[in-house]
Order: C-alpha cells, then sequence, then structure tokens
C-alpha cells in the first residue's frame, strides 16, 4: 500500500522554499556526471528540465515520440505566461499571485506549492528573455504586459498569439545546445510504453521505436515524466492529436498514485464543433477576452443576424453577472455561464452550441489596425475554420476540453509516490487545484524544470548510489519489454471491425456527456457501466492494421485508447466520489444560485488513487489541503 | 463533394513508390484538408488496407509536423497556412488532387507522406541558440529592446519548422529556415555575442546536411505558411559575409589558477 508525504517543508510559506534549498543535500559537480537521468517529453517542463539538469551535469536522456523535441503541443499555447514581475506598477507581487491562484484553483491545490511558483514566476521571465525569446515590448524598450482572467493585475507576458511556441523554441534550443555539448541523448520517436521499478525504485523506461517498431529497455537512476495532460480522452479537445495519457497511466500501473482525476478545464473560448468529421478542437486565446465582449441574445431562439440585434436586447451575460471581473471571470465560470446561456436556447449559430465573442466595440475604439496587432494571427486561423470574418462579424465560440489539473500525484519535490519517478509540467496534479487560470500553465511548465526539479531531483540522486542495471539481463526490464511486445501483437491480432477512432469518439462522448461541463450521480453512474462494456468490446473487436515493424499510427493510437478506455472509468469513479462542486468539477447536485458549491468539511482533500490490479477498482487514498494563509472563501467574481 | 485524390504511397525507405487513386466521396467544405485524410483512412482500415502514414499533431498550424505537397504547392493553395489549417472549401466538386511528400535529399523518406527533418534540428544544434545556462540572467527588463527591433526578430522567430520553405525550393536549399533563426537571433541584442560564430556554424551545417544553395527564387516565402520574408536570407548572407572575414576563434588558454 502506498503513502501519500507530501513532503512540505516546515516553518512560513514565504520561507519554505528559500529554507528547503538550503537544506536539500547536493550532489558535487565531479559526481553529477556518474548520475543517468531519464526524461520523457520534450514540450515546456521536459525540455527545460532536460537542458537545465544536462547543464548541471547528469547524463540526460531525453525521449520523445515526435519527430523533433520542438513539436510538442506546449508550442500552441497562445495568450501568455504570469509572472508576479508588478512591471506594470498595478499592485502585483508573489503574494498576490500566490493568492489570485489559490483562489483560481477553488482552493483545491497545495499551498506551498503554490507559493514556490509564484516565488519563482519572476525568475522564468529573465531566464526567457535571457535566451532571446522576443516577448512583446514598449516603444521604450520595456516588456509589455496583458491581462488575464481571474487577475485584476495586467501581469501575462506575451509574444503576440504565439507565446507558448517562443518560449518552447527558447527551451528546445537550450535543449539542443546540450544535445550538441553531448550532454543530453535525445531519442526521437520513441515512445515511452513502461517505466521500470527495480527494488522499489524507478530505474528505467520501455520504449517503441515508432518508425521501426523496435521495443528497447533503458535504464538511469532517476526517471522524470513530462508527458502533459491527457484531456484528449475527450477524443475532442484543444490538445493536440498525439497528445494522451499513455506514459502517466503506465506509471499509474507501477504504482504510481493519479490524483483528482475529475479535474479537467473546459476552456470557454475555442470554435464550435461544424460536423460529425471534426477531429479535434481550436482555441481562441483567452487573451481575446481583453478586448472581446461576450454576449448572447436576450430572447430564445433570436435567430436575427449579430449586427441586426440592438444593444437593448443583448445580455452580456459575463458583465451583468460577474461586474468586478466582467469578461475576464475564470475560465470554469466563464465556460459554466456560456453553458447556461446555450441550455437556456440562447445560443447562436449551428444547434444553438455557441455565444458571441465580439470585437465591434475594440475595433472602434483602438481600430482594426491595434486589433489585428494583437491578435491577427487568431483571427486569421478562426476566419480559416469558420469562413466567417471577425473583423466584420462576432466571432462564435463555445466552452472546449483544454487542460488537465488532474494528473500524477506528487510531493513537494515533485516526485510520484514510486520513488525516483518525477512528475513535471501538466503531466502532475500538483498546482492548478480545481481549475486553472490563463497563462499559467506555461508558468508552471517551466518552473518545474527550469527551477525546481534540478534541484529537488539532486536531493533524491545524493540519497542514492550511481549505479548500472543491465537492461539485457534483469527481470524487471526483460519482463517489461515482453509485456509491452505482447500488447501489441494482441492489438494487432484481434482484427476486429471497428477502428481505433470509433472506440474514441464512443468513450468521449460518454465522458464529455456525463464527466464534461457538469456531472450527476446518475450520469456518472451510467458512465461507470459503459465504459467497462466499450473496453471489452475494444480488446474484442478493434481493427488495427499493418504490422508492428515498421510505422503504424494505428497501432500507436490503439495502445493509447486503450488507456483512456481505463483513465476515463477513474474519472468518472473520482468525479462521482467527491460530492462537491469546485472549479471544473461541477455536480449539478451541489450548487448554489447556479455557482458551485464547495463542501471544505469533507472534500478539503487531494484524492489520490492507487492501482490495485486490472479489472478491480483503485484505492482511495487522501492527502488533507491545509490553508495557513489563504482563508477558504466561497470564491467570489461579482 | 466528389474529389479523385492521388496520393504518393511507398511502404518504406527502400521500396519503390508510386501515386494511388482514390475516389472521394462526400467530402464536406467544413473539413480540414486532414479530416479528409482521416475520413480516407477510416474508409482503408474497414476494407482492410493499410491507411496512409501522414505527419500531423496540432492541427492549429502552429506545431510543423504536417507536411504536403498538394498538387505541386507545399500546403497547398491557401497562403499562409499549413496543410492541417486548409480546408476543403478551397476545392470544388470535381477536382483532382496530387498530394506527395516534401521532396529534398536532405529530407530522406520514411514512409508513404512522412519524411525525416531532423537536418533542420542539427542545424539549431549548430549554434541557433544563445548560450545562457539556466539561472544568474539579469532582470529581464534591464535588457531594452525597440519595440520594431523586436517585432521584426518575431516576424523571423514565427518560422515552425516545417520543411515547406525546402520542399519548394527548386534547389532543396534550407536558407529561409537558417536565415529565419539568425534573423531571429541576429537582431537581439542577447543574440550578439555569438552573432559570427552562429552565422558560420549553422551556414556550414545547413551545406553538410546536403541542402542545396539559395538562387534567390523566392518560392520559399511563397509557400512559407508563416509568411516569412526572403529577407532573412539576406540577412543570413551578410552576417556570413562579414563572419567569414572577422571571425577568429577564441584562443584555447585556460584561466591560471
Amino acid at each position: 500500500m502506498i503513502e501519500l508525504n507530501s513532503n512540505i517543508p516546515a516553518g512560513p510559506v514565504e520561507q519554505k522554499w528559500d529554507k528547503h534549498r538550503f537544506d536539500m543535500k547536493l550532489v558535487n559537480p565531479a559526481n553529477k556526471r556518474k548520475y543517468d537521468v531519464i526524461v520523457v517529453g520534450a514540450g515546456l517542463a521536459g525540455a527545460s528540465a532536460a537542458a537545465t539538469m544536462a547543464e548541471l551535469g547528469y547524463n540526460v536522456s531525453c525521449f520523445v515520440f515526435h519527430d523533433s523535441p520542438r513539436r510538442a503541443h506546449s508550442i500552441a499555447a497562445q495568450g501568455g505566461i504570469n509572472a508576479a514581475k508588478n512591471y506594470q506598477n498595478d499592485g502585483d507581487s508573489v503574494q498576490r499571485l500566490f493568492y489570485d491562484t489559490v483562489k483560481g484553483g477553488d482552493f483545491r491545490a497545495r499551498e506551498a506549492n503554490v507559493y514556490r511558483l509564484a516565488q519563482v514566476s519572476v525568475n522564468i521571465i529573465d531566464q526567457c528573455v535571457a535566451q532571446g525569446v522576443p516577448f512583446a515590448r514598449e516603444y521604450g524598450g520595456l516588456l509589455a504586459n496583458r491581462s488575464f482572467g481571474g487577475a485584476q493585475v495586467s501581469r501575462t507576458f506575451y509574444a503576440r498569439g504565439q507565446t507558448g511556441q517562443q518560449l518552447l523554441l527558447g527551451a528546445y534550443q537550450a535543449l539542443e545546445r546540450q544535445i550538441a555539448l553531448g550532454k543530453v541523448k535525445m531519442h526521437t520517436h520513441a515512445e515511452m510504453l513502461d517505466v521500470v521499478v527495480v527494488d522499489g525504485r524507478a530505474r528505467g523506461i520501455v520504449v517503441r521505436n515508432l518508425l521501426t517498431g523496435e521495443v528497447t529497455a533503458h535504464s538511469a537512476d532517476a526517471v522524470v515524466l513530462a508527458t502533459g495532460g491527457y484531456g484528449n480522452v475527450f477524443f475532442l479537445s484543444t490538445n493536440a492529436m498525439y497528445a494522451n495519457v499513455t506514459a502517466a497511466w503506465r506509471a499509474h500501473k507501477k504504482g504510481a498514485a493519479f490524483a483528482n482525476p475529475c479535474y479537467t478545464q473546459i476552456h470557454p473560448t475555442c470554435i464550435p464543433v461544424s460536423g460529425e468529421h471534426q477531429s479535434k478542437l481550436t482555441l481562441m486565446s483567452e487573451s481575446l477576452r481583453n478586448d472581446g465582449r461576450v454576449w448572447v441574445p436576450k430572447k430564445q431562439g433570436d435567430n436575427r443576424a449579430p449586427s441586426q440585434i440592438p444593444e437593448s436586447e443583448r445580455d452580456y451575460f459575463l458583465e451583468r453577472k460577474y461586474p468586478s471581473f466582467g469578461n475576464l471571470a475564470p475560465r470554469d465560470i466563464a465556460s459554466r455561464a456560456a453553458k447556461e446561456a446555450c441550455d437556456d436556447g440562447r445560443g447562436v449559430g449551428p444547434g444553438g452550441l455557441g455565444v458571441y465573442l465580439d470585437f465591434a466595440e475594440s475595433i472602434k475604439r483602438l481600430g482594426q489596425k491595434t486589433i489585428s496587432e494583437r491578435y491577427g494571427n487568431l483571427f486569421d486561423m478562426y476566419q480559416r475554420i469558420t469562413d466567417e470574418n471577425p473583423y466584420q462579424l462576432p466571432m462564435r465560440i463555445y466552452p472546449a476540453v483544454h487542460y488537465t489539473m488532474g494528473g500524477t500525484w506528487v510531493d513537494y519535490n515533485l516526485m510520484s509516490t514510486v520513488p525516483g519517478l518525477h512528475v513535471i509540467g501538466e503531466a502532475n496534479f500538483s498546482d492548478h487545484g480545481a481549475n486553472r487560470l490563463g497563462a499559467s500553465a506555461l508558468m508552471q511548465g517551466l518552473a518545474d524544470g527550469y527551477f525546481v526539479l534540478p534541484y529537488t531531483i539532486g536531493n533524491y540522486l545524493a540519497g542514492v548510489k550511481p549505479e548500472k542495471v543491465d537492461v539485457t539481463t534483469h527481470p524487471a526490464f526483460t519482463d517489461a519489454v515482453r509485456a509491452v511486445k505482447a500488447q501489441g501483437e494482441q492489438l494487432l491480432n484481434i482484427k476486429g471491425k471497428r477502428t481505433v477512432d470509433s472506440f474514441h469518439k464512443e468513450l468521449g462522448k460518454i465522458m464529455w456527456d456525463k464527466c464534461g461541463m457538469a456531472r450527476s450521480r446518475e450520469g456518472l453512474q451510467e458512465a461507470l457501466v459503459e465504459i467497462p462494456k466499450l473496453r471489452e468490446e475494444f480488446w474484442r473487436n478493434v481493427n488495427v492494421p499493418g504490422s508492428g515493424a515498421s510505422l503504424n499510427q494505428s497501432l500507436e493510437k490503439a495502445g493509447r485508447v486503450a488507456d483512456y478506455l481505463e483513465l476515463g472509468e477513474l474519472m468518472c469513479r473520482d468525479a462521482l466520489h467527491r460530492e462537491e462542486s469546485c472549479g471544473g468539477h461541477f455536480r449539478v447536485e451541489y450548487q448554489e444560485d447556479g455557482e458551485a458549491k464547495r463542501n471544505d468539511e469533507e472534500f478539503a482533500y487531494v484524492a489520490a488513487w492507487e492501482w490495485t490490479g486490472d479489472g478491480q477498482p483503485q484505492r482511495l487514498h487522501k492527502e488533507p489541503l491545509v490553508y495557513e494563509n489563504v482563508k477558504m472563501a466561497t470564491r467570489s467574481y461579482k | 463533394m466528389r474529389l479523385t485524390l492521388h496520393v504518393w504511397r511507398q511502404s518504406g525507405p527502400n521500396t519503390a513508390g508510386k501515386l494511388e487513386t482514390y475516389p472521394m466521396d462526400g467530402v464536406e467544405a467544413d473539413m480540414s484538408f486532414l479530416e479528409m485524410f482521416d475520413m480516407l483512412n477510416d474508409k482503408l482500415t474497414l476494407e482492410g488496407k493499410e491507411p496512409i502514414a501522414f505527419a500531423h499533431d496540432c492541427r492549429e498550424g502552429i506545431c510543423g509536423s504536417c507536411n504536403m505537397m498538394i498538387s505541386g504547392q507545399a500546403h497547398g493553395p491557401w497562403k499562409g497556412a499549413t496543410t492541417c489549417q486548409l480546408h476543403m472549401r478551397a476545392f470544388k466538386d470535381g477536382d483532382e488532387i496530387w498530394v506527395e511528400p516534401w521532396r529534398a535529399k536532405a529530407f530522406p523518406m520514411v514512409k508513404d507522406l512522412v519524411v525525416d527533418r531532423s537536418a533542420f534540428d542539427r542545424i539549431i544544434q549548430a549554434g541557433g541558440y544563445v548560450s545562457v545556462n539556466t539561472g544568474g540572467a539579469r532582470d529581464a527588463n534591464e535588457i531594452l529592446i525597440g519595440k520594431e527591433v523586436v517585432d521584426e526578430s518575431m516576424d523571423a522567430a514565427a518560422c515552425i519548422g516545417c520543411g515547406a520553405c525546402v520542399a519548394a525550393c527548386p534547389n532543396a536549399s534550407a536558407s529561409l529556415f537558417t536565415g529565419a533563426k539568425i534573423t531571429h537571433l541576429g537582431l537581439l541584442p542577447q543574440g550578439q555575442p555569438e552573432r559570427d560564430r552562429r552565422a558560420l556554424a549553422m551556414v556550414e551545417q545547413m551545406d553538410i546536411e546536403g541542402f542545396g544553395h539559395c538562387t534567390l527564387t523566392g518560392e520559399c516565402q511563397e509557400a512559407c505558411p508563416k509568411e516569412i520574408s526572403i529577407d532573412v536570407i539576406k540577412r543570413m548572407n551578410r552576417d556570413y559575409a562579414v563572419a567569414a572575414v572577422r571571425y577568429v576563434e577564441p584562443k584555447e588558454t585556460a584561466g591560471a589558477g
């Protein structure tokens, strides 16, 4: 049985990280090169961690399933990255970023982690600028900022609508530099399919080469997963097509507890679904809400063109309901408000599943040129997809799955319940509670990779001897390789009648209907019957063409969908057990005037689920959440 | 709408490939080009045939994975868009479409429409970075950069590394890609200390990889989904020429003590 120990250092929250950095053991420079570290994934968290650890002197091997470490989905983050720089002199501080994040997460995040995140946020901007990240600037040469949801200060740094791209290229270039120096061994087209645990410690991974089908084992003194979130369990999400839960899920099955799986973020501003053929959804950055106003007609079923609807007949519902934050209400709240308007029959566009995001007023006030400078690439993207010109017509938007706050449980040192297995970035659960604020994902990924893990992993490695394991003979490795090969064979040999995608779509529909924006006891109970049934059919009736000995994208996908079919069940179980509403988790039974109603007495804890074997329900462990610095209160953005 | 697709099929790097013809029915104008490929692949799978391998991931024009030569145009007919952003309303009922991989010596064939673009990573490894370790950076606002400068730098930094410039170039040159990185960093104060070394090393690596030389035909900027201007090549050539004259390798003397 696992034990949860958050290892939060003692002392006042402002001093915890400084004190911990001093208390942690160090590995001296000459010894660092004796330690091997495996990093899986090269998004913001993975690339920054791999580069930084290599700079420190560790031998790093980095594995990605892409053809290059520049392709991870961090690259698609549009709007920006938060940091408590207070460059705008508008009252920001580490304390305020900390407070906003804890409140934004609806009091379900760990205080100590969040405080540390706010502290190192300022270093991230310095580091990225030093690397040459071209953040937006004012004419005088100083850095520019914009506002994001859930904050009343302007603390978001950005590079047009391509902030994630520029930050990732910064980390990627640092990583390529270390590859050139021989300190990082890069493995592309390598999909991690298992973690290998030896004597209770994570000692390596098993990967499949996606081009040749070859399955190989790799050993190290510590393993780091930076493998992103699991939003694609819904089939339709803003995530990239390849983003998946497999690495984290296989680690879960090897003993890493999975925390708060039901905390998923539904982003309010995405382009609505256009038809059955849809393969993914496209986000329109939250930054648009700086200048765009969200509205629906006041009348139900009002089919007039938006320009024909006079001001007096429009409901700017976010401004009406949340006057002090207005259009910059946090994502969970804005999404729910949009859903409410559509459920009320006032949605716009095909099927009534959309609300307007209108720039007419801003264009009048600031001119089209300014709007185009700020959001040009997003407007172009919108027009390509919808064939409508957002400079002339309001955008139509609808909420879509975007991010997962849940993930592998980690302690303050970012280590999972498997010693030696560290998890960073979106893949862990630690900093965002039940709802993530906009522009905080980039901050967390880079905080973990540049400034937290490189310290904390030293503390772990200092306590273990650098020893090699022979991957060709050690039974833990040979067994894992055999199991991975066997699963591939099994999938290829089913030769059923349904495509992998058809299963994925069906699962996604169950998840969206029953574990999406609104969840009910009844719906979740139904899903808990439907998902195991679908999983059973998958293993009997899936059709995976081709062979395992070359590039086979259907086989890759089949393995991922197999894991979603298990994860989806756990998400529903977690959502069912959490009999309260908080952040992105909205249970229809628990609400007050349409707002989420938390139950702090019974549910102020992290739910960490332990794998207990195939077909068995996971075992629940609870990490109590203690708030010493921020008073727990009903979140209000009114 | 109905379409006829001719798609390049090749089972591996060492086998011969050829164009296969697939009649398509029920294609909708709102589909993306890749969603049409999803539809075709579903059909092939259910017919017991092997689906077409193609590179893709984000499907919003930023990861740089997707790469199809569509009727002779890299990323197809829409300007400033990747293959994944191309929608079927760009075509009309009855159209015939030819889909081929990027073709360049430095991009070896993998399978069907997938090619190996790792040469781009090695060009970056040669010098496409600022050598700063994590930690110790000074306050971000201590480096003043004028808006015009950072905007021009960002225009170049927008490169997604897809390789359309190489595919569109009659010489299969990687000058737009390489020039974009040299320009992004070379315009910024942070990029100055290594500017000469960077230009020399990246251009040399480009040659080693087997990319052709630039003859300024300008096809690259027409194909570039991020509309990066050929001006970056001018800057690369200038930086290279200056560096070739003035750059001196640092002496291999260590500090005493």
